[in-house]
């Protein structure tokens, strides 16, 4: 399922319209987005949290060619899986 | 501080639903995303992400805190791949517009 999708089906399932459904997406993802950048967490009961690990810089390999590359520091988004959907997921 | 679902759902009122609209449609949001999740299929956000659904085998384990053996079982899990402009607007939040 893609954005557009999601939105498509949020619009039949709250019964409100395209436009609406569109902007709760947004804001959704968007405010998610905007806390990480921020490097706050985040906590959604149930779906998932997500906080940010900061990558210090490491020697790393091109794994096609076996060549030694120069990682820089990086920060990226940690997920971690919610009870609710590990345990809906899961068989 | 985080980012709570309290706080998206008090986003979402702003729009001018009502407070008990805004929690059903928040709560509704989350079960279209979980139930695709749990009939296998991945959500794909543009600008934000993907979460996919993995299949794992059965593979020997070992509890970390005991060091004792232990067999895990085959399993399906949550996965999340960040996308790029995700990830620059984390490592360059000073350079993102929005």
């Amino acid at each position: 399922m893609n954005k557009l999708e999601l939105i498509a089906t949020l619009k039949n399932e709250a019964n409100i319209s395209k436009a609406e459904a569109a902007k709760v997406v947004e804001i959704f993802f968007g405010n998610m987005a905007e806390a990480l950048s921020e490097g706050e967490r985040v906590e959604i009961r149930g779906l998932c949290s997500f906080f940010v690990k900061d990558y210090k810089s490491y020697i790393g390999r091109n794994p096609k060619t076996g060549e030694k590359v120069v990682i820089t520091p990086k920060k990226l988004p940690f997920f971690k899986c919610g009870k609710e959907l590990k345990e809906r997921v899961d068989y | 501080m985080a980012l709570t679902k309290s706080d998206i759902v008090a986003k979402v009122h702003e729009l001018g639903f009502t407070k008990k609209k805004s929690i059903d449609i928040i709560e509704g949001l989350l079960e279209i995303i979980k139930r695709e999740l749990e009939e296998g299929e991945d959500v794909l956000i543009s600008g934000f992400g993907k979460f996919c659904v993995k299949n794992k085998k059965k593979r020997r384990g070992r509890n970390p805190a005991t060091g004792e053996d232990l067999m895990l079982r085959k399993r399906r899990v949550v996965t999340f791949k960040c996308s790029g402009k995700l990830r620059n607007k984390i490592n360059h939040p000073e350079q993102s517009d929005n």
